[in-house]
């Protein structure tokens, strides 16, 4: 079988299209690299969604953890330990044993403990509370001249937050929320590995990397090849935040344009 | 363990719980916790170790040794740790199996690669084949800290990397003004104040790190993750003395109360430090400092 | 010819090895009972270790028992981990291109369903298998809908809450939980997979191949290995 029929067989086998059986026997590199490939459309999917959805939360528990009021306060700052202080592994495990109980209370929780839906709210809690962390972090760091000025402009509420302390927040957040983005992307190879069920053998890369070691007994092959698809993503992910990073500091002289790194900014 | 304990079947409530919390397999799941603290606490300052060398690495000015240093932060950050474990452990144990086969078998004459086996001269194993239990154990527990060192290490590099650049120019300018060769100044000036720029990347690594560990199992560590699937799952009265269903959710609660509670502890520890480093300086943090009541 | 001389080759290498071989270390799951679990004083234990014990000592050899992954249990082989697998492991064709077989040690076990009521549609319905086992190839072939988990225990909580329709393992493992979960129902439809469960040895160690070959030939020959199989409740004896 030639490699473009491979390609057609199996590119997006991972959405259930394409040839119905995985390859048997006789691997060859072409049907690894397609297969493995195909899987990565859903760590894409994954780490995109639970991304842009959780930036939003993650302001909110940022200014929730800056808030003078104490149950704002203690509800963000507990949001915030319970998904930064346990490991992924174990919120996939008790997320879907939630989801199946809520499914016998009603069928509205059916897609619930479908990977698709179910592991992406497990995903977007868990960027949320790790980007509101550095987001808060980033509004402790806001110098105070910033915020002194906005005052003597007579700025304040919204439009003070809107217009000054949001956009130096994510100026100075910027080089952390890349690398929470990075890891947020890898963390999506946990989906079926530990935590939801895989349909149909319809799996993410790390699935169909897994289904050639065990299959070829040789880990040396699939392993490398979705390391390789993961450090390409990484790069894009770099070069798209990188250029956001320029956006967000077009204001600032050409030469400290550059990504710096503010003192208190955690990165995770 | 205790007298009472001979037949489980006739007790009930607390004395049965006191009888099968105390069997030899739940010994097992204790000592793992022991386990797992023992790899973080070797595994830390052996990240460092790498860190820094990645760091030094790629500030180098031989192009040769920057470029290793600056591909391996790039490629091992790029990679999800878990794709690494998956591979690594088979892959290091080859590699020190076939050094030690070069050296101490020159004259064996066989393949090493036969086929899918991969077979070294007997003297070159290991651990040695005839070598107690506890060497092979000790043997997989040192490759996973290797693994997790080489995996972390890589991230404490690019966070020492950028801490090297954070130290002021002038400083440096003015250690070089004060006749200091390039290595007086790294080692007296750079290295000393790097740290106060680091430390808030390397504690967020350390809680990384925290959560990297149920991942352990699968560098066949039997970790805390390994006990709490096999002592959680159900249990038919074949084959155990205390029967009982699926109770892997209770075994994962105490897993989870555990990370909160380290978590939570390192957190703490983490936050004084930040306090000592925040006061004074003249940002929004520093200025709620400074307004706050005595 | 040359695979002749390779063999020779091995045989006189091993020959060698054998006289510094004298721990045998057996790899095992210590997840799948009755063939091995591990019990409650945390040690290895069942069919296979009371076989491998056995066998270990007719054959004279010292044998030492590990635990690995499922998932990495092939590779840590043919990497010199351990020099047996002993784990339940059937014997299939594309496992043996890569490592090499002893004779087998039960008879071919049937696979079975599982399922909450009598009267699932297993060919069309929603099948829960682990991941990575014979099973999943078979389901992943047929018409029913395949749903794969990483553990036996998942599968089985799988087909409890209504996720599956029904679980589709090896008859000695499903039996032992039916016998003692009144909710769950053996199908009749049974399908024959695999030839049998064998101990798994590298291709390059001919000599411990047969050496366990032989001492498997008097297990059997004595009635040794059927008590064994009755006792542990395995399956049907070998003739």
């Amino acid at each position: 079988m030639s490699c473009w029929q491979t390609i057609q067989d199996y590119a997006f086998r991972s959405l259930g299209h394409g040839a119905r059986l995985l390859p048997k026997d006789d691997f060859t590199l072409c049907e690894q690299i397609t297969l493995i490939g195909s899987g990565m459309i859903w760590n894409v999917y994954f780490g995109f969604f639970a991304l842009i959805t959780g930036f939003f939360l993650a302001t909110a528990v940022a200014l929730g953890k800056a808030s003078t009021t104490t149950w704002v306060r203690k509800l963000s700052e507990w949001f915030v330990l319970l998904f930064r202080g346990s490991p992924l592994f174990i919120q996939f495990f008790f997320a879907y044993f939630g989801f199946l109980a809520l499914k016998s209370v009603s069928p509205i929780f059916n897609p619930f403990t479908a990977a698709w839906l179910g592991a992406l709210i497990v995903l977007f809690l868990n960027t949320a509370a790790y980007t509101g962390e550095i987001f808060y972090g980033a509004l402790r760091s806001i110098p105070k001249g910033d915020v002194e000025a906005a005052d003597a402009y007579g700025f304040s509420g919204i439009p003070r937050f809107r217009r000054i302390i949001w956009p130096t927040m994510l100026r100075l957040a910027w080089p952390a929320y890349t690398n929470e983005a990075i890891f947020l992307f890898h963390a999506t190879a946990l989906v079926f590995f530990s935590g939801f069920p895989a349909w149909q053998q319809r799996g993410d890369a790390l699935y169909y990397a897994n289904y050639f070691a065990d299959k070829t007994f040789n880990p040396f092959i699939p392993y490398p090849i979705l390391a390789g698809y993961f450090i390409l993503l990484t790069l894009v992910i770099v070069g798209i935040f990188g250029l956001i990073n320029r956006h967000l500091n077009r204001h600032l002289p050409q030469d400290a344009r550059r990504m710096k790194r503010p003192r208190m900014t955690l990165i995770r | 363990m205790f007298s009472y304990c001979t037949d489980p079947s006739t007790l009930e409530g607390l004395t049965w719980l006191s009888c099968y919390l105390t069997t030899g397999k739940h010994a097992g799941f204790y000592i793992s916790f022991g386990t797992v603290l023992l790899l973080l606490a070797i595994t830390a300052p052996t990240a460092l170790a790498f860190g820094f060398a990645g760091a030094t690495a790629a500030r180098s000015r031989l192009w040769p040794i920057k470029w290793i240093g600056k591909t391996y932060i790039a490629i091992v950050r790029g990679v999800p740790d878990i794709a690494f474990f998956l591979f690594f452990v088979i892959a290091l144990d080859q590699m020190f199996e076939w050094a030690r086969h070069k050296i101490k078998c020159p004259d064996w004459d066989q393949p090493i690669r036969q086929g899918n086996d991969f077979v070294v001269c007997q003297a070159a194993k290991l651990p040695l084949g005839e070598a107690p239990q506890w060497v092979h154990e000790t043997y997989g527990f040192f490759l996973a800290v290797l693994t997790f060192a080489i995996v972390f290490g890589a991230f404490a590099a690019n966070v020492l990397f950028g801490a090297m650049r954070a130290v002021p120019q002038g400083q440096l300018e003015t250690a070089e003004a004060y006749g200091m060769s390039r290595r007086q100044t790294f080692w007296r000036i750079l290295v000393p104040q790097m740290w106060v720029y680091a430390l808030p990347g390397l504690s967020n690594l350390w809680l990384v790190l925290i959560k990297a560990t149920p991942l352990l199992f699968l560098l066949g560590v039997e970790d805390i993750v390994y006990w709490a699937r096999e002592l959680g799952g159900t249990k038919l009265s074949r084959f155990t003395e205390y029967p009982h269903g699926d109770w892997r959710m209770w075994y994962f609660l105490v897993l989870l109360v555990f990370y909160l509670c380290f978590t939570k502890v390192s957190e703490l520890f983490i936050e004084r430090l930040m306090v000592k480093l925040t006061h004074g300086q003249a940002t929004t943090g520093g200025e709620t400092q400074r307004k706050a009541p005595v | 010819m040359k695979k002749l001389v390779l063999a020779t080759c091995a045989l006189a290498l091993s020959a060698g090895m054998t006289m510094a071989m004298d721990v045998v270390r057996m790899g095992t799951e210590g997840a799948y009972p009755p063939w091995n679990f591990i019990n409650d004083s945390g040690e290895v234990d069942g069919f296979e270790r009371e076989l491998g014990d056995e066998l270990c000592k007719r054959a004279e050899l010292t044998c030492e028992w590990v635990t690995n992954e499922w998932d990495s249990i092939i590779p840590n082989l043919v990497s010199g981990n351990y020099d047996v697998i002993i784990a339940g492991m059937s014997i299939t064709d594309e496992r043996d291109e890569v490592i090499d077989f002893t004779q087998n040690y039960s008879v071919p076990d049937p696979t079975l369903y599982v399922a909450l009521s009598g009267d699932v549609d297993v060919d069309k319905g929603v099948i829960a298998t682990q991941t990575g086992t014979i099973q999943a190839a078979y389901i992943a072939d047929s018409d029913a809908t395949l749903v794969e988990f990483a553990t036996p225990e998942e599968t089985l909580a799988a087909v409890r809450n209504g996720e599956a329709d029904a679980v589709f393992a090896d008859a000695s493992f499903l039996e032992a939980v039916a016998a003692e979960d009144d909710s769950l129902v053996v199908l009749e439809k049974q399908v024959l997979l695999g030839g049998g469960v064998g101990m798994g040895v590298r291709e390059s160690d001919a000599e411990l191949k047969a050496t366990f070959n032989t001492a498997i030939d008097s297990m059997k020959a004595d009635g040794s290995l059927n008590a064994l199989i009755t006792k542990w409740e395995i399956g049907s004896t070998f003739e």
